[in-house]
């Protein structure tokens, strides 16, 4: 569904991926691991567009979607929850849910998707017409990922959504992502510094080094694999 | 001060101004027997506000810095000037059909050929220059607003630095507060509709407005280009009040004035932004006896107000939410 073949970017006189390739099948979900400054924000960004893809090639549904702008990327089909969660701070959580439908034109359709979002985070229904920016880290995490299911996207990607939210909560978080994984059918690509918990949920995993893609394999695997456990694991 | 009563205001007011269009000004209506002072006041305040307004949509709403507004303002002043005064004979001809209401009719057009070219200006500086941000942006506009004035200046057929002379005084308040309330519904309803979210979508995160699919830029370009139609609406309206108009008017300091009703009032607040560009007139007025110490009285203003209401006048009151039907409650 979403391919990666060969992509190198950077930022300024830096390259932060050195010629990365992966593949997303559809319905699954796939996860990025890896430590600190390995690449994994940096692939999204631009698989998104926000940064540009100095060579190789970002295909997305047999569409190649190389250094597009990022709305119309997101027209595709294609949704990031950028890092940090990035919520409309000023706007009211509902405000923000009708934001994520901002390309669609279907009512009865937002309407319905509106309705699931917060049949599946049902905080947020307790919030709707609360500023988003006086939610906690965790409803500001599940508002951005119901923000990008509101554009009805076919592929979520993720980015470090356990990143400064209470392990409580991130533990709900990660269930929703499987439950809207199983019932919606949405692909979701998954960076996740906890690897154990990414692990987990995942069907397939890929481990970045360096802006290089070191090892993939089925995510049962990469979690019995020694070098994984030692370096990602603490095992 | 929601929306609603906001309205209501709006169109009382509009009210007044159409009675004040067709009755007999020395007769039946009231405000005419004010002083020419106060009256010149309004004025200057309505125009006030049409900037503050208008400048609101992109140092506010779109969270873009714009230091160049005065640029604008001057493309709609010499642009309407040039109609009503420079071409002001052959322009009537053509317009003779309109009979009596030619003077008049040149007016509202050269206005609009005004705001036009401001806008037209605005596109120019905008579309190369809003890639920039924060600082960088409000050195290229402020570096774009003094192209202006010193292109005027050194323009022989514009009167140079001496100025333009002698444009037909048409600004009356009436014209005045109409272009204003104009202004302040129309940018009220582009901010307020789904469209306009927009515009606040790229203020709050600029990055997570593009993952929604919003092209920021093009955002970021009709904000420049609205908020510099309005500009050069104000602009035509104050060279037709004056009568006379000068590069040195439409200086740095004239954008910074803008700035600070903009701030005082609270960015993103139609309704803040409006108060405290009428206050702000009216004080600069009343302080006229302290001359140069009315800089200070402005600056101590400002310092308090950061200090006791960081959002502004009424930044923050007038926030969306409380402005839609059915707020559930409390939150």
């Amino acid at each position: 569904m979403l391919e990666l073949l060969n992509v190198t970017a950077g930022y300024g006189s830096i390259t932060a991926l050195h010629g990365v390739s992966l593949r997303v099948e559809k319905g699954t979900i796939v996860t990025l691991v890896g430590a600190n400054g390995a690449g994994k924000s940096t692939t999204l960004r631009a698989i998104s567009g926000l940064l540009p893809v100095r060579e190789g090639k970002v295909l997305f549904e047999g569409k190649e979607l190389t250094n597009k702008r990022p709305h119309q990327i997101v027209a595709c089909g294609l949704a990031h929850v950028p890092e940090g969660r990035m919520i409309f701070s000023n706007l009211t959580v509902l405000e923000n849910l009708q934001m994520g439908a901002y390309l669609r034109r279907d009512r009865a359709g937002i309407a319905s998707d509106q309705e699931f979002v917060l049949e599946t985070f049902p905080r947020l229904r307790e919030r709707t017409w609360q500023q988003a920016g006086t939610l906690s880290g965790g409803e500001q995490q599940m508002l951005a990922i119901g923000r990008a299911l509101m554009g009805r996207p076919r592929c979520l990607m993720l980015d470090e959504p356990s990143l400064g939210i209470a392990p409580l909560l991130v533990k709900t978080i990660f269930e929703k992502i499987v439950q809207v994984n199983r019932e919606l059918g949405l692909t979701v690509l998954l960076v996740e510094q906890n690897a154990h918990l990414a692990l987990e949920v995942s069907q397939f995993g890929y481990v970045l080094e360096t802006g290089r893609i070191l090892l993939s394999d089925r995510s049962e695997h990469l979690k019995t694999n020694p070098a994984v456990q030692a370096a990602y694991l603490g095992a | 001060m929601g929306a609603r009563s906001l309205v209501l205001i709006a169109a009382l007011a509009v009210g007044l101004v159409s009675f004040c269009f067709t009755g007999h000004p020395e007769a039946a209506w009231p405000l005419a027997q004010i002083d020419d002072y106060l009256l010149n006041i309004l004025i200057l305040a309505g125009i006030n506000v049409i900037l503050a307004v208008s400048l609101n949509i992109v140092n506010g709403h779109t969270g873009q810095f714009s230091l160049g507004h005065a640029g604008f303002m001057a493309v709609g002043a010499y642009g309407s000037a040039a109609l009503t005064q420079l071409n002001g004979k052959a322009c009537l001809a053509s317009l003779s059909f309109l009979g009596s209401a030619a003077p008049l009719g040149l007016f509202v057009l050269s206005l609009l050929v005004g705001g036009l070219l401001a806008a037209l200006a605005g596109l120019a500086v905008g579309l190369p220059s809003l890639r920039l941000k924060g600082d960088y942006l409000a050195i290229v506009t402020l570096g774009f607003g003094e192209i202006i004035r010193v292109m005027i200046q050194n323009t022989e057929s514009l009167g140079g630095a001496r100025g333009l002379a002698g444009i037909p005084n048409h600004t009356t308040l009436g014209w005045t507060w109409l272009v204003s309330l104009i202004s302040i519904y129309c940018v009220g309803s582009l901010v307020n509709s789904t469209y306009g979210r927009g515009f606040l979508a790229v203020r709050d995160d600029e990055i997570a407005a593009e993952a929604m699919g919003i092209n920021t830029t093009r955002y970021k370009v009709t904000a420049f280009v609205v908020g510099a139609f309005f500009a050069g609406l104000a602009g035509g309206l104050y060279a037709h009040f004056i009568g006379y108009v000068t590069p040195e008017g439409f200086s740095f300091l004239k954008s910074v004035d803008v700035v600070v009703m903009v701030i005082l009032g609270g960015m993103g607040s139609t309704a803040g932004v409006t108060v405290a560009a009428i206050g702000l007139t009216f004080l600069n007025e009343a302080l006229r006896e302290a001359e140069q110490y009315r800089m200070v009285a402005f600056a101590l203003l400002l310092i308090i107000l950061m200090i006791t209401r960081p959002q502004g006048l009424l930044g923050g009151l007038g926030g969306l939410a409380r402005w839609l039907p059915g707020k559930g409650g409390k939150s």
